[in-house]
């Protein structure tokens, strides 16, 4: 048995496990593994992209508040520092299949401090959210306080028609409080779910950095760095689409 | 056997790629300042921002994710079943919500 020829190649190829019959179905199989756990991973987050569709047409004119409530430039930096972690995880996995160890590990490292640098401006962008009281149920204000959003756009109380009138205006206040607090729900929901997939993503490239350290990947084998791969740039993909969604819903001049 | 079926691109591609990404993220932040009006009721920038979304993410899957040389052609039968579906679940729901408490 062990001197048939598939044995003795098996033997010889200790990471191709029996029941693959060569690396590439091995490598194949791992990678539809990956996308069908992303394919899960789309109907979670569709599902948290579907509400925020229904309430943004809903509750427009609050959400567009909101939304330029969040800080553009910060928001597009963080855009641009996950586009190049992604960027530093292809170039890792090229590495290794070109066997160049060195550069394995320093893009993965890269890949360590892209990730950990976008958690760290979110905290920053989420600090100044709860320093103007823009978290719902902490304190949450967003008329007359230190986050204002009314102020310099009056248009959004729709003046003409609580002019004068004194209840209908606290009713206009109480409704805008209470909308935009559904984007914020929204904002921090989805936000902190990319979060924690930012921080299970840099828990494992911390064990894929370790694993190419101790140079456990191979032109032939390096199937944990390629999947790891796939779940990363998924993540960057999710933010790609948050971005515009969540930053960008009306910034233009007047509005 | 081993190895060599696998596709290795080159650096340059990635460098491009990340390029176009880069460019096209400052472009949506630069175009959502400016009024590109509405045509239907539908806001034209809002359009854009997620057309160059759409094209940004095409190029993460196809180049990055390797979908577009890859040989397990179930890949590609995953990826588009997955966007069927969430395209299901937003095109359905947003037509039913949008025309429900219409009048």
């Amino acid at each position: 048995m062990s001197d048939s020829p598939l044995a003795v190649e098996h033997e010889a190829r200790p990471e191709l496990r029996h029941h693959f019959a060569d690396e590439e179905q091995q490598r194949n199989a791992a990678s539809l593994g990956m996308w069908w756990f992303l394919g899960t991973e789309i109907m979670f987050f569709g599902g948290m992209f579907c509400a925020y569709l229904i309430y943004r047409r809903w509750y427009f004119p609050e959400f567009a508040a909101a939304s330029r409530s969040l800080d553009l430039k910060v928001g597009t930096f963080n855009t641009v520092v996950l586009i190049c972690s992604s960027l530093t995880v292809v170039l890792a996995v090229r590495a290794a299949q070109l066997g160049n160890r060195k550069l394995q590990v320093k893009m993965l490292l890269l890949t360590l401090v892209f990730g950990l640098s976008f958690l760290g401006i979110k905290t920053y962008e989420w600090s100044n959210k709860y320093k103007e009281h823009h978290i719902p149920t902490f304190h949450y204000n967003v008329i007359g306080g230190e986050g204002d959003l009314v102020k310099g756009h009056e248009h959004l109380l729709g003046v003409d028609k609580v002019q004068g009138d004194d209840v209908k205006l606290r009713e206009r206040e109480a409704e805008i409080q209470r909308h935009t607090q559904v984007f914020y729900s929204l904002y921090f929901a989805m936000t902190g779910m990319h979060a924690i997939h930012m921080i299970i993503g840099v828990g494992i490239f911390g064990v894929i950095t370790w694993m190419a350290h101790k140079g456990q990947f191979t032109p032939e084998y390096h199937t944990p760095l390629e999947i790891a791969g796939l779940y990363w740039h998924f993540v960057d993909i999710v933010w790609i689409y948050l971005f515009p969604l969540l930053y960008l819903i009306d910034r233009k001049p007047g509005a | 056997m081993s190895g060599h079926t696998q596709h290795i691109a080159s650096a340059k591609l990635y460098w491009l790629i990340w390029f176009l990404l880069i460019v096209g993220t400052v472009i949506t932040a630069l175009v959502a300042t400016v009024d590109l009006g509405t045509y239907g009721g539908i806001d034209a920038n809002t359009v854009v921002a997620l057309l160059i979304a759409t094209s940004k993410a095409s190029l993460v899957v196809l180049i990055f994710m390797n979908v577009k040389y890859t040989s397990e052609k179930m890949t590609r039968v995953i990826l588009i079943a997955a966007v069927f579906w969430l395209l299901l679940l937003l095109v359905l729901s947003l037509t039913d919500y949008s025309s429900r408490f219409a009048g």
